[in-house]
């Protein structure tokens, strides 16, 4: 067991130290994010429309489609050299690849939100409350997006045209997610506490749950393509 | 009456010209394939028996025609409703369908990735492909019924809502399937799309009616089969069986479409090699 999680260390460290040396993903994730507020700020009028309706649903759509560029990246560079062959005829457990890859991917994912949440309340003039309570529906959000995610994306990079369609199957399956985090950080900026809002907080966990399980279970197969 | 009758021209439509076109794509790859392996098909089940398929077929178009005399002259007037209520009968049995191809899928992609055998993977195929094409009747179905009950094609209601995003989860494994290209990584990977895709849906359910909740104090149209007289009843079992045989038949000629087209790729792949 301690082995285990010993090669999940390592394949988590690879991948940052690979990230930190090129910064292409995080900065491109961040950007994009950037460029979501902007868009939807011009389109959306806060001088008419109350800022605290629309901002948790614009915050996680740039959250979730940087997000996808992350996916993207990451199984990509295995791709490259045929790294993630490499990978796969090291003696460690295939399952530890999707929990390294998880981890890193979900890593990203949370330094580009570290960076793209003050943005967010600048932009939008929020009032800044409950932030340990966005924090935590922030990490169960992004993990589940991240189970999912990583599952799919190892798929998508087994041809061309699967890359570009990363979307339409992972969109589809995240929804749940997407709902309980959009309404679970409105209510949280409008002032609520965290009890009212524990049927959201159930759906996140069993959602993360039940996708890191079943990805655990199935993972294997997406590898041998 | 206008829009009861476009209903059921649009959905005898779909179903027939389904039923059509595999049958025409049948046709043509059955005179292929027995040119190609001349005759030497290794498993004959079920599925290749012409007897079985031409039974189902008219089975199927008997139960349509009975179920719907029972459902457009037979079942009574519902009381305070306009008789467009009379697309119900098809309205459930197609989401009825459209459940059981999708669980169909489910069963299929296990099986695969157990046993292997792409076999399990055209049942998958097909279940989902059936499924989707349910779905669609469902929801056109469903947006003629809300135009005259409600006043407006769509509402952003749960039980929509929830139809809208099963077909949308399903489209997105049909689109796997259309994009790859070698059939065991595209039997693998839709395998794994259709075990999750599946694992989804009760999340999804959840989710959209806590949302729901949020967004209509007061479900609408709520209890649609609640107080259903007892000609209604028989009216809506006998249409569901119906669709059921309707569906079993369109399932066994789409499988033996694919089956015939896995044979006849196999064959090409053989006298490539030599």
């Amino acid at each position: 067991m301690k082995k285990y999680f010993r090669h999940i260390g390592i394949i988590v460290w690879k991948d940052i130290l690979l990230e930190f040396r090129t910064k292409e993903t995080l900065i491109s994730m961040f950007m994009l994010a950037v460029l979501i507020l902007i868009i939807f700020i011009f389109s959306i009028h806060l001088g008419k429309i109350k800022a605290l309706d629309v901002a948790p649903g614009v915050l996680w759509i740039a959250i979730i489609f940087a997000g996808t560029i992350g996916l993207n990246r990451s199984f990509l560079n295995e791709k490259e050299n045929d790294c993630l062959l490499g990978m796969m005829s090291t003696p460690i457990d295939r399952t530890a690849i999707y929990f390294g890859k998880m981890i890193s991917n979900f890593f990203f994912m949370a330094i580009m939100e570290i960076f793209i949440f003050p943005v967010f309340i600048v932009f939008f003039n929020l009032p800044v409350q409950n932030f340990p309570g966005i924090l935590l529906i922030t990490f169960l959000g992004t993990l589940g997006f991240t189970a999912c995610g990583t599952l799919l994306s190892t798929m998508s990079v087994a041809s061309v045209k699967l890359r570009y369609m990363l979307p339409v199957l992972l969109y589809p399956l995240i929804l749940p997610v997407v709902i309980a985090a959009v309404h679970s950080t409105g209510a949280l900026l409008y002032g609520k506490q965290l009890s009212d809002i524990a049927q959201w907080l159930k759906l996140l966990i069993s959602f993360d749950i039940i996708f890191m399980t079943a990805s655990f279970l199935v993972f294997e197969y997406t590898l041998e393509g | 009456m206008y829009y009861l009758f476009s209903a059921y021209g649009l959905m005898l439509f779909i179903l027939f010209a389904y039923i059509a076109r595999v049958n025409i794509k049948c046709g043509s790859l059955v005179a292929k394939a027995e040119i190609l392996t001349n005759h030497q098909r290794k498993e004959i089940s079920i599925i290749d028996s012409s007897n079985v398929r031409i039974g189902l077929i008219g089975l199927a178009f008997v139960f349509i025609l009975i179920a719907l005399y029972m459902a457009l002259v037979w079942s009574p007037d519902a009381k305070g409703e306009p008789p467009t209520y009379r697309i119900l009968y098809f309205h459930v049995a197609s989401a009825n369908m459209s459940y059981v191809g999708f669980f169909i899928t489910f069963i299929g992609s296990i099986l695969y990735l157990w046993k292997k055998d792409l076999r399990f993977d055209r049942w998958a195929k097909v279940g989902a492909d059936l499924g989707v094409h349910f779905c669609a009747l469902m929801i056109l179905t469903g947006m003629i019924w809300g135009k005259q009950r409600w006043g407006a094609w769509w509402i952003w209601e749960p039980r929509l809502t929830m139809a809208l995003v099963l077909m949308v989860i399903y489209i997105g494994y049909l689109i796997l399937r259309h994009v790859m290209e070698n059939p065991v990584t595209t039997a693998q990977y839709a395998s794994v799309y259709g075990i999750i895709g599946f694992i989804d849906v009760p999340l999804v359910h959840y989710a959209i009616k806590l949302w729901g909740k949020l967004m209509h104090p007061v479900v609408t149209g709520g209890g649609k089969n609640a107080g259903l007289a007892p000609e209604m009843m028989l009216t809506l079992q006998v249409s569901i069986v119906a669709f059921l045989v309707t569906f079993c038949a369109m399932y066994i000629v789409r499988l033996h479409v694919d089956s015939l087209e896995a044979d006849i790729s196999r064959y090409n792949a053989v006298r490539k090699e030599g």
